[in-house]
């Protein structure tokens, strides 16, 4: 595969589309609005559509249209754009429609809402976390792969540096394996065969053919993301076997304290890393694992402590635990503050170990 | 106990067979109450997809209201959407299925209050989908509070001594505003309320589907129906009242027509 040398939001816009994706729509917000503009351009060429929506609902809801239809569709937005797409996303996750939307956040502060659904229901949404741009361009086909594996739709958590990056970097299809086919897709073929195709959140069906109803669809939907949770947690880590000090970050935040944490180690600290990259599933075994033999959990994320909830869940002692992040956006108020600089990170582990 | 239309399958002396007692697409029959025009105006619809001979190739997307209970009668492909969203959803499927009939099935309370802007901007996209507006300016399914489109002076849960200008505004015109973009290729006001105006109706949604199987852009055809239960009246008295109270801010007839 030939290097290109790519903008973030250009390079996952090429993935989406080597991906199969053919339906775009979206509503500009900073740092989303280039992605969107990518699509825009790039996509009618690939026999797509790309609509620049009115809204953020109306955006996300052409999407789900255009899934339900069986097409690969994504929409995107950040912050509150995805707030307004939230019920729309619980809806999708429980009529079973796939799509992907990427959430080109303008810090860590969708954590919660990406992980814990800000819609109705008892769903989770798979959330992937790239920590840079050729990891998004991976995980941008690796999203639309999951989402027609588990008939679910999945969050891609970029960010500004990710979004407006340039980047050398390698599109073209990868491939995840086999899917299942989308013989619940709507295409009218069955209408008017007695076998007609529903999508519906209360799965009631039709007369003649009644579904299993909101109570036994809903317990079934749980139960998927239930097996769903321990087949696809991802995380990358380095020198947690003997650190007495584990860093834990996700995105790029994740990709800063590696690059502070491997310098602490070659100066002899005993720090490790651990980056989970699925945020829901959240690697929770994993970081168990990995922080066995550490004296404290240090969590650096760029809000006032999302991810920290899910980090004590899982390390063996919660009390071992300490926020060494914070709320940290620009003055523009569009991408991160002074907190996302490697000097700041190595200054607050170090007084952490102190 | 078994409800299903008494077909005694003789046409009367001197009487002539203008439909069939069932049409093939019901499934089953309706759960709504006595005197309801929604159940009236589905029939409608689906009599048109088959006299177009499209029902192989349609796809309906239902909103929230007593006719979302018609997703498990009617035998057609169907999403069910989010509240208001519909217009929306059926512009994803439109745009990646051109060749199918979508077409989208709302009340007021969804269209009107909800998703108001959702068909706006369908209708300025242009968007070459059919949406179907059951008006009968209440909100049936909730038992029956003040929608967007209930008329001066209409008694509901929420308006008790009847909607008053100053209090809760003036009613919303769905036609009529989309009948000022562009996009529309076909708006029209249809009732349910007589043989004659359901007779309308069908020739309505005809030239609807028409329109869009043809790629003249945006229909939309507003449709007034009965509600005894959320009008207060007792369901021989809906049509009549539909005449004296809905008809009167809201005119029948085609605003839009190529």
């Amino acid at each position: 595969m030939s290097r290109e040398l790519l903008e973030g939001s250009a390079a996952i816009a090429e993935s989406a589309i080597a991906a199969g994706c053919r339906f775009f729509a979206g509503y500009p917000m900073s740092p989303f609005t280039g992605l969107l503009e990518n699509m825009s351009q790039r996509l009618p060429a690939a026999g797509g559509v790309c609509i620049n929506a009115e809204s953020e609902i109306e955006g996300v809801n052409m999407t789900l249209g255009a899934a339900a239809a069986g097409f690969r569709a994504a929409t995107g937005s950040c912050g509150q754009g995805i707030a307004l797409m939230q019920e729309a996303i619980a809806e999708a996750a429980l009529n079973e429609t796939p799509f992907v939307v990427f959430n080109m956040a303008r810090s860590q502060q969708d954590y919660f809402q990406c992980t814990r659904g800000g819609g109705w229901g008892d769903y989770r949404t798979i959330t992937l976390a790239p920590a840079d741009v050729p990891e998004a361009v991976e995980h941008t086909q690796l999203a639309f792969h999951l989402a027609d594996k588990h008939r679910a739709p999945v969050i891609v958590y970029g960010d500004p540096l990710i979004a407006q990056t340039r980047v050398g970097v390698s599109i073209g299809r990868r491939d995840f394996g086999p899917v299942p086919a989308k013989d619940w897709a709507l295409d009218g073929s069955t209408s008017g065969t007695g076998r007609s195709k529903q999508v519906w959140t209360w799965a009631m069906g039709k007369a003649t053919e009644p579904g299993p109803g909101p109570d036994k669809h809903w317990r079934a939907i749980a139960d998927k993301f239930d097996a769903i949770e321990p087949l696809e947690q991802r995380h990358e880590q380095e020198h947690c076997a003997d650190a007495e000090t584990l860093v834990v970050a996700f995105g790029s935040a994740g990709k800063f304290v590696a690059y502070v944490v491997d310098e602490l180690r070659a100066e002899g600290h005993k720090v490790g890393w651990f980056r989970p990259v699925t945020l829901w599933p959240f690697p929770g075994p994993a970081l168990e694992a990995a922080a066995a033999s550490a004296r404290r959990v240090l969590v650096f994320e760029l809000n006032a402590g999302q991810m920290v909830d899910d980090v004590r869940l899982n390390v063996p002692d919660r009390r071992r635990v300490q926020r060494i992040g914070g709320v940290s956006i620009s003055e523009s108020g569009l991408t991160y503050g002074e907190l996302m600089d490697a000097p700041i990170i190595r200054q607050r582990i170090l007084e952490a170990v102190r | 106990m078994n409800l299903s239309i008494v077909d005694t399958g003789r046409v009367p002396e001197h009487g002539q067979l203008v439909a069939d007692s069932k049409p093939s697409l019901l499934l089953g029959e309706h759960s709504l109450c006595p005197g309801c025009g929604e159940p009236v105006a589905l029939r409608v619809l689906l009599e048109v997809l088959q006299e177009l001979d499209i029902v192989g190739r349609s796809i309906g997307v239902v909103g929230h209201g007593c006719y979302g209970s018609f997703v498990r009668i009617m035998d057609v492909d169907v999403l069910q959407c989010l509240h208001g969203r519909a217009p929306s959803c059926a512009t994803g499927i439109k745009r990646m299925r051109p060749d199918c009939a979508v077409f989208t099935l709302q009340g007021d309370g969804d269209m009107a209050n909800e998703g108001l802007q959702e068909v706006l901007h369908a209708a300025a996209r242009g968007e070459k989908i059919t949406c179907v507006m059951l008006n009968n300016g209440v909100f049936g399914d909730t038992g029956g509070q003040l929608t967007a489109t209930t008329v001066l002076g209409q008694r509901t849960k929420t308006s008790i001594e009847g909607r008053d200008a100053e209090l809760h505004g003036y009613p919303v015109p769905v036609a009529d505003l989309v009948a000022k973009l562009a996009g529309a290729a076909y708006v029209a006001r249809a009732a349910v309320n007589t043989a004659g105006a359901v007779a309308q109706t069908k020739r309505m949604l005809r030239k609807a589907f028409r329109c869009q199987l043809e790629g003249r852009g945006f229909g939309l055809v507003e449709i007034l129906t009965m509600c005894p239960t959320g009008w207060f009246v007792t369901a021989p008295d809906g049509p009549g009242y539909l005449s004296d109270s809905m008809e009167k801010t809201y005119p029948i007839g085609e605003l839009v027509a190529p």
